[in-house]
This record gives structure tokens, C-alpha cells and sequence, in this order.
């Protein structure tokens, strides 16, 4: 396989939060030793919950926060810091979409205004053939000439992220990050901007990253999906593989939590608690206290991500048990 | 929102017919007091040093002196528009200075952060501790008084409302909004501050103007009231009332007509900057 158009290694991000008022600073790691690699054309789905660090490792692969560890390999050439003229000229190449796409627009220019503003920024073409490139983003993302005309607040949410994605491709970038694309939406809208995704995905052959909670979404879109919890990976695998056969018991939890209609939810595996702190983490595997097959070793043992066969990664004491010999054998 | 019907004039907002009457009222005093201050020489009757002691403490309504005379004869009318003359130059100097210097300071704040931030904060704290009237005494006893250093003095007045507003609206652009956004698609900061986040709290920032406004004119006021802002021969609204408070029972109309004159121009601004806000709103047409 050639060199991945995005290469991830080990990237660390901590932030620092202060408990009461004169509480000692405490690191928080939001995203924690987190790698993988992704080729052109690739869609890889990040999953897990809130606080999980799938949207700060989608912000980090972009450059847009500096990592405390590790770095980014983008077309084989590290990733520049950020807000540098390199990393801005880099920007024509890997674009980002929002969760909420009425922040991301600025409500005082009119849309049209907008999708053209990376082209500006990247002095592409002159100013007739802007116009011109406007109007068929526009018209790819299904918006109107009249649409372009308007403002952010005079469209509904579904359109606001047509012009968000149309935005995004102006400069034909190789990569996109989505960070939660379709949360903000209505669920008749989500599926829309859903198939739009995947059908300028196939046009413009884009790298995707595909950052959400909604399991449905990221198999559909995604073909290989990455599940994380407090900062880590603890599952890799394709798409279907994944989610047909869970291997972490976290993953498993999640997938019987995702209702698949005509099929009652008898045999959901329900966490107890809350996630965890990510200012106070559990000692060894960080999923112990809420894994219902867990050891007296998790608790003491940290899990690193193994090989568990058919190009798939987990990160568990029991599964790597059972997977060594696979791995050995390989 | 409003009715479709009335949409086909909206593109021409500012047409006079539609402005509400407190609206047209304010714009057309204050547009009164600019025409008066940049034509004060034309429009006085008399040379505001003028004297005329026949003619001492004379009541408004005399052919010659319509707003009566002064303890020295001068009158009053001219005094007057020569005053509003000054007063409008330092507070619109002043006015702009200090938004120049405030906005500048907050955008600066938030886009280093860390060390640059911490003494902008530090300056802004120490400026709101401190009463403003004592520091400009203090300026003024020590460096003596002239119009360029008055002006340059209000101009630090009220700079750190506008540096805490510009920094904060910026910061919480930046993070999630559509300043951060535009940073993502490569956008340099003198693009994204200048283009995106100064036009977006330019409504707040003039609104924060309309508020000083007033304030460095009563400022000056006072500073003159107390013999330390415009000296005389010179003459300013605050430099009138401080001096005709001497025949406040005897010729009230010495003073009268400036306190006036303030009272309705920093009206007149504050109602103007209201309805500015949203007019400049996009979201609010």
C-alpha cells in the first residue's frame, strides 16, 4: 500500500483545568496516544461518547491545536504549526465541517459571499471565474443562485450545512474532517446531507474523517471506524466487520445500544454510571469500573492496542488474551 | 420580521420618511450641533470675547443679544456656539481615540493570549480603579493644559470597555464561531479581525461610543467646571456652567443654555446609538 494521505502518530493533547478556587491545576488528557492512518479516497468513522476526545483529535489532525505529543504526517510531510503562512496555505487541501453550521457562518455576509471567501484567501482564479466556481458549489450542494443571495439566519438548517460543505470545497481539498456534521439537524434532514456527504465523497475522491456519535451514520459513511473512551482507542476495525462482531466489551455496549428497527433491544448490554472523569482516571484499563466482564488485573494493568486478526486493533486485557496466538500465527 | 409589503423599501433603510420621530429629532440636533460647530465662526453674532458692558447681565430676548450677556457683556449666543465648537471636538476626539485604542488592546488580548493578554487585563483593571477625574487632574497640574492634551487625555477615557468587549466577543468567536471557522479556511488574522470580527461587533463597540460619548462631555464639563479643563479665554459648555454658576440666582440663563445644550446632544447621541445597533443588525431588519 502506498504512503496514507494522513498519517496519525501517537498524538497527545492535555489541557489544564483548576478544581475550586484554589485548587491545584489538574491535567486533563483529552486525547491520549491516538494513531492511525488514512488513505485518499478513505472514510474513517471516529465513534464514542462525550468526552471521549473524538472531536479534539479531529481538531489536532487538522493542526488547528498544537499536540503535546506525537504529530501528523500529511502527505508525507509533517504537519506545520499552527498559524504559520504554511499551515494557512495548507488549508486550500484539508477543510473541516461543523456541528453547528450557524456558528460557522458569519451572519453578516450573504452565503455566496462566504463559499467564495476561500477562494479569495487562496487567490484562486480571478474574480469573474470566483463567481462562476460559486455558482456551481452552489449548485452541487443543491442551493439556488437566490440561496447565495441570502443569510445565514434566512436559511434552515439543513441548507446552512449545504453552504458550510460547499464552503469547504472550494479550493477542492484532498481531505475533510467532520466533526459531528449531522447532529444539529433535524433527523428528516440528516439523511440528505448524509447521502450529499457520501456522493462528493465519491466525486471529488476525498479523505474523510467522520467524527460522531451516531453509530448508524458512521457505518454507513465510514469503512473503517475507530471507537474511542477517555482519549484512547479501544476498537479498530472496518465498518462491517465492527459492528457485526464487537470485540471490546465497550464497543459491545454500544453497538447493542443502537436500536435496529424490527429487532427489540432484548439483549442490550447497559453500562452502569457515568463516563468517567478524564481529570481522574482510572488506573489500569480506564473501562474497568463500568465493564461487565472485567478482572482484578484491569485494574492494574494498562491495555495497549493489539492485533486481534482480519486488520482490526482492540485494546483489551481479555481479547488480546485470546487474540496472541492469532497474532503470533500471523 | 416584518410584512412582506414594507420588504421592497427595506433596501433603502435609511430613506427619511420611515425614521420614527424621536429617531429624526435626535439625528437632526445632532446634525444641528456639527453644522453649528463647523460653522461657529459664521453663525455667532458677536465675537464670543466680545464686550459689551453696557450691556452687562442683559435677559435673553434683546434684538442684539437674544440669549441675554454674561457678567462682562459677552453674549451669550456666541459663547454658546463657540462652546459647542469645542465641546464637540474633544468628544468626538476623545470618542474615537479611546475606541481606537480599547478595540485595538482587546483584539491584540485575544488573539496572543497568555503574557499580552494578562497586561491588557492589568491595564484595563487598573484604569477602571482608578477614578478618572483624579488621574486627569493630576496630568493637568503637572503638564499644564492645552486642547491637544485634553483630547489626548479623555481619548483614555472608558478605552478599556471597549478593549474587555472587543477581547471577549473575539475570544468566544474564535473558539467556536465563525471567527474560527474562517481561521480554518486559511484566513490570515488581519483578514479575519478586520473583516469578520470588526464588522460583527462593530454594533456592540458603537453602541459602547454612544455611551462614552456623553460621559467625556460631562467629563469635560466637569474638568472645566473646576477650572482645570478648557481655559479661558477659550470657552466650552462645562467652562460656561462652571463660570455662570457665580449669578445662578441673578442671570440663570448664563448657564442655562449650556447645561441645555448638553442634556439634549448627549440625549440626542444616546437615542441615535440605539436605533444605530439595530439598524446595523442584519438579523434584526
Amino acid at each position: 500500500m502506498s504512503e496514507p494521505l494522513v498519517r496519525v502518530d501517537d498524538v497527545a493533547r492535555a489541557y489544564h483545568a483548576r478544581r475550586g478556587l484554589f485548587g491545584r491545576p489538574v491535567e486533563v488528557a483529552a486525547v491520549d496516544g491516538v494513531s492511525f492512518a488514512l488513505g485518499r479516497g478513505e472514510t474513517l468513522g471516529i465513534v464514542g461518547e462525550s468526552g471521549s476526545g473524538k472531536s479534539t483529535t479531529g481538531r489536532l489532525v487538522l493542526g488547528l491545536e498544537p499536540t503535546d505529543r506525537g504529530g501528523v504526517v500529511f502527505d508525507g510531510a509533517p504537519m506545520p504549526k499552527g498559524g504559520t503562512a504554511e499551515w494557512r496555505r495548507l488549508r486550500a487541501r484539508m477543510q473541516m465541517i461543523f456541528q453547528d453550521p450557524l456558528g460557522a457562518l458569519d451572519r453578516r455576509l450573504p452565503i455566496a459571499e462566504q463559499i467564495r471567501e476561500p477562494l479569495d484567501i487562496h487567490g484562486v482564479g480571478d474574480r469573474l471565474s470566483r463567481l462562476d466556481r460559486v455558482g456551481d458549489l452552489l449548485d452541487r450542494v443543491g442551493l439556488g443562485v437566490d440561496h447565495g443571495r441570502r443569510y445565514p439566519h434566512e436559511l434552515s438548517g439543513g441548507q446552512r450545512q449545504r453552504a458550510v460543505l460547499a464552503r469547504a470545497l472550494a479550493t477542492t481539498p484532498d481531505f475533510l474532517v467532520c466533526d459531528e456534521p449531522i447532529s444539529a439537524l433535524d433527523v428528516s434532514i440528516q439523511a440528505q446531507v448524509v447521502n450529499l456527504l457520501v456522493d462528493l465523497q465519491a466525486e471529488f475522491g476525498l479523505a474523510m474523517l467522520f467524527v460522531s456519535h451516531d453509530l448508524r451514520v458512521v457505518r454507513q459513511i465510514s469503512r473503517r471506524v475507530v471507537v474511542m473512551y477517555l482519549g484512547r482507542i479501544v476498537e479498530e476495525g472496518s465498518a462491517d466487520d465492527l459492528f457485526a462482531t464487537p470485540v471490546h466489551p465497550y464497543t459491545r455496549a454500544l453497538v447493542s445500544a443502537a436500536p435496529t428497527p424490527g429487532r427489540r433491544l432484548v439483549d442490550r448490554i447497559v453500562l452502569g454510571g457515568d463516563p468517567p472523569n478524564p481529570a481522574d482516571r482510572p488506573t489500569g484499563c480506564a473501562f474497568h469500573p463500568r465493564c461487565p466482564v472485567a478482572e482484578a488485573r484491569c485494574r492494574v494493568e494498562t491495555p495497549r492496542l493489539v492485533d486481534v486478526g482480519a486488520g482490526r486493533r482492540a485494546a483489551c486485557l481479555l481479547v488480546a488474551a485470546d487474540a496472541t496466538p492469532n497474532r503470533e500465527a500471523a | 420580521m416584518a410584512d412582506l409589503a414594507t420588504a421592497p423599501t427595506r433596501r433603502f433603510g435609511f430613506a427619511l420618511p420611515k425614521l420614527p420621530p424621536a429617531i429624526a429629532l435626535a439625528l437632526v440636533w445632532v446634525i444641528a450641533m456639527i453644522v453649528i460647530a463647523v460653522f461657529a465662526d459664521g453663525i455667532a453674532p458677536h465675537g464670543f470675547t466680545a464686550l459689551d458692558l453696557k450691556h452687562r447681565l442683559a435677559a435673553p430676548g434683546e434684538p442684539t443679544h437674544l440669549l441675554g450677556t454674561d457678567e462682562l457683556g459677552r453674549d451669550v449666543l456666541s459663547r454658546l456656539v463657540a462652546s459647542i465648537r469645542i465641546s464637540l471636538l474633544i468628544a468626538f476626539g476623545a470618542t474615537l481615540i479611546s475606541a481606537l485604542i480599547g478595540t485595538t488592546l482587546g483584539f491584540l488580548a485575544a488573539h496572543f493570549r497568555g503574557l499580552v493578554e494578562q497586561v491588557v487585563l492589568m491595564l484595563a483593571d487598573f484604569q477602571a480603579s482608578m477614578p478618572f477625574l483624579i488621574m486627569a487632574l493630576s496630568v493637568l497640574a503637572f503638564f499644564g493644559n492645552s486642547l491637544p492634551l485634553l483630547i489626548g487625555l479623555m481619548g483614555l477615557y472608558g478605552w478599556e470597555r471597549y478593549a474587555r468587549i472587543a477581547r471577549g466577543l473575539a475570544i468566544s468567536a474564535g473558539s467556536q464561531g465563525y471567527a474560527g471557522a474562517v481561521r480554518q479556511l486559511g484566513a490570515s488574522p488581519s483578514r479575519i479581525y478586520g473583516r469578520h470580527i470588526l464588522p460583527n461587533i462593530a454594533s456592540t463597540l458603537i453602541v459602547s461610543m454612544t455611551l462614552v460619548f456623553p460621559e467625556v462631555i460631562l467629563m469635560e464639563s466637569g474638568l472645566s467646571f473646576l477650572g482645570l479643563g478648557v481655559q479661558p479665554p477659550m470657552t466650552s459648555l462645562g467652562n460656561m456652567v462652571g463660570y455662570g454658576r457665580d449669578y445662578l440666582t441673578r442671570a440663570p440663563w448664563i448657564m442655562l443654555s449650556p447645561s441645555a445644550t448638553i442634556v439634549l446632544t448627549t440625549l440626542a447621541v444616546s437615542i441615535l446609538g440605539d436605533w444605530l445597533r439595530d439598524r446595523l443588525d442584519p438579523t434584526l431588519r
